[in-house]
């Protein structure tokens, strides 16, 4: 059987959700194998979890030095496919990294990115992947008709999870950062405390410009933690300062795609549902009957947000 | 500094935006075509920096023949020239194959900065300057909030999902820039009236030296199997708060066994 390889996503020496749902989708396509660049001092234990979550085999590759952005992660995945040989796909995490990545690799293998991906299987021995087009408003199965398909792929868009392997195998792979390569001078990460990322949340909160202020956006926070879910918010809400930009939602922020989404004075413009349309369950509140969220919700409240969060809060708290 | 920057022409996200439900290909017909906003952005980042360190602006698009509308809106801005890509064998093309003809139309202009947007609103790949990057060997800084250029290396802030960074590169690079760098200018009536006399040159896939075999929908690595409308969501329905919202919301919830 050819291998599909996933680039394994980590954070802080684990590995992130998404990690263990590439691997999963792979395991549909081909022998689920995965390309690990870490710290030698993260290895054993990321190895260890990427069997866990059903990688049978492991290409490792040590960052190069000097800090280089993304180029190091590239080279392997290069490598890797080299090394494997029989590839029936690469799957990357559709972050503004992952695209970027995916975009190199396809120009290197002479193939085509499968963009935005939520699914994925084999059709008469091809690799087939169902793309949402327009904010959801369409959904189109995407093919390669040559070369190595490199798919990004839309996090939480699966449940299943691959076998665990025992002990994969391990190939290491020797990277270096071809010159000239853009050099990270500095980094931040916005602290999300306890709560789960926004791709990889099974529900999340967000609020909008509605929410008036940063002080008040404790009402969306507080409807998130009862829950275990993260915070989103819309562009209107990041521009005017309540809630830190990462955490912007949409066709310019990140998009999600978790089981429950809870819009909170959001009106739903067409560039704010490109990022979550495809949650499986929407709820809106809105003051304003006429708001476009309501037409993709499938359970709206027209209502004051102040009012209906803390009383759902609440309900849900007791549950 | 010369700088080139990439705009696509693309369906008005306000319109109703529809796929040919034959080819799942783009239904150009269907809604306006206008340029799309991130490029806008792009061009003021472009113009700001030429004001700075000199230089001069060159418009670049790949698309069908009404795509000098959005080249004219660069030039009204105040690039001082632009570059128009069209032939018959591009239509269907994808990333991949887009970037090959991008990028040997960026050979021949020889700039210093290739700016675009970060993700375009109908492709929405935010793959091609990366493939850009990739063919012509050019370090590549994508999603950028802020720049600064200092002689011959540019500082920009990256922003991806959870955080950023700040990144340093050597020009030649190729810079992607999210909506956060710059509101762009407005043309004002002297620059509409000279973006009508300013250069646009049109070349085609035999000016650039590109295969026809490997663009266009036959060309390209992708094909679309099948598609279909999302099916509109079934079930849904809205209440207006009588004071119990919050609580009828907790049990849709619970009911559906979603929370
Ligand atoms: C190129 C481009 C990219 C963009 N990218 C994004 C993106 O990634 N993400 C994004 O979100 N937007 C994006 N936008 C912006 C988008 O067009 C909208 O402007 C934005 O989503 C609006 O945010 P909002 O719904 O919070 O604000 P508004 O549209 O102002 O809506 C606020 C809503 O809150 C309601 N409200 C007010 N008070 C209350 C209350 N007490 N209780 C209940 N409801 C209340 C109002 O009725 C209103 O419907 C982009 C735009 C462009 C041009
Ligand atoms: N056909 C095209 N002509 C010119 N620029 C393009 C074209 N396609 C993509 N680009 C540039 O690449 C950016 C990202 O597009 P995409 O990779 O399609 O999301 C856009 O914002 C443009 O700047």
């Amino acid at each position: 059987m050819p291998q599909a390889l996933v680039l394994a996503v980590t954070a802080d020496g684990a590995l992130r959700p998404v990690t263990a749902e590439l691997l999963a989708a792979a395991a549909r396509v081909g022998d689920p194998a995965a390309v690990l660049v870490c710290d030698p001092a993260e290895r054993d234990t990321l190895v260890t979890a990427l069997g866990a979550a059903g990688a049978t085999t492991v290409l490792v590759a040590a960052p190069p030095a000097g800090a280089p952005l993304l180029t190091g992660e590239l080279a392997a995945l290069t490598a890797a496919v080299t090394a494997t040989g029989d590839v029936s796909a690469v799957l990357i995490e559709s972050t503004f990294d992952g695209r970027e990545l995916a975009g190199r690799l396809a120009v290197r293998l002479d193939s085509g990115v499968l963009a935005e991906s939520t699914d994925v299987e084999l059709l008469d021995g091809q690799v087939v992947v169902t793309q949402p087009a327009f904010g959801g408003a369409y959904s189109v199965r995407w093919t390669t008709t040559r070369g190595v398909p490199v798919i990004t792929w839309r996090g939480n868009s699966i449940e299943d999870t691959a076998a665990p392997a025992d002990a994969p195998a391990v190939v290491e792979l020797t990277v270096e950062a071809p010159a000239p390569a853009p050099t990270v001078l500095e980094e931040h990460h916005e602290p999300v405390g306890d709560r789960p990322e926004l791709t990889a949340a099974s529900v999340v909160v967000s609020g909008g410009r509605g929410v008036g202020s940063a002080e008040k956006f404790t009402v969306v926070e507080q409807l998130a933690d009862t829950v275990g879910g993260a915070v989103g918010a819309s562009r209107a809400a990041v521009d005017a300062g309540f809630y830190p930009a990462q955490f912007q939602v949409g066709q310019t922020g990140t998009s999600v795609s978790p089981q429950v989404y809870i819009a909170l004075g959001i009106s739903g413009a067409i560039q704010h549902r490109a990022g979550m349309q495809t949650s499986k369950t929407i709820v809106a509140v809105n003051k304003d009957p006429d708001a476009p969220i309501f037409e993709i919700a499938d359970f709206g409240v027209v209502g004051d947000l102040f009012t209906v969060a803390p009383q759902l809060t609440e309900a849900l708290a007791e549950r | 500094m010369d700088i080139a920057v990439l705009i696509k022409q693309v369906p008005d996200t306000y319109g109703e935006r529809r796929l040919h439900e034959t080819d799942w290909s783009l239904d150009r017909a269907a809604t306006d075509a206008v340029i799309d906003e991130i490029d806008t952005r792009g061009v003021e980042l472009a113009l700001t920096l030429t004001e700075q360190h000199g230089g001069e602006v060159t418009a670049v698009t790949m698309g069908p023949d009404g795509a000098t509308d959005a080249l004219r809106k660069a030039l009204a801005m105040g690039a001082a020239k632009a570059v128009h890509i069209t032939d018959p064998a591009l239509a269907g093309s994808d990333a991949v194959a887009t970037s090959a003809v991008l990028a040997a139309a960026l050979r021949q202009l020889d700039v210093d900065l290739i700016v675009t947007g970060n993700e375009s609103t109908d492709g929405r790949s935010a793959a091609v300057p990366a493939m850009l990057a990739e063919r012509l060997g050019l370090p590549a800084v994508t999603s950028v909030r802020a720049l600064t250029v200092d002689g011959d290396t540019l500082t920009a802030e990256r922003v991806v999902e959870g955080g950023w960074a700040r990144i340093q590169a050597p020009l030649p690079a190729v810079v992607s820039v999210n909506e956060k760098i710059a509101e762009p200018r407005y043309p004002n009536f002297k620059g509409i009236m000279s973006a009508k006399k300013k250069p646009v040159t049109t070349l085609t896939l035999a000016d650039l030296g590109v295969d026809a075999d490997r663009v266009g929908a036959a060309g390209s690595a992708t094909r679309a199997v099948d598609g279909a409308p999302r099916p509109p969501r079934t079930g849904g329905h809205t209440i207006t708060d009588d004071g119990s919202a919050g609580a009828q919301a907790a049990r849709y919830l619970i009911e559906r066994k979603v929370l």
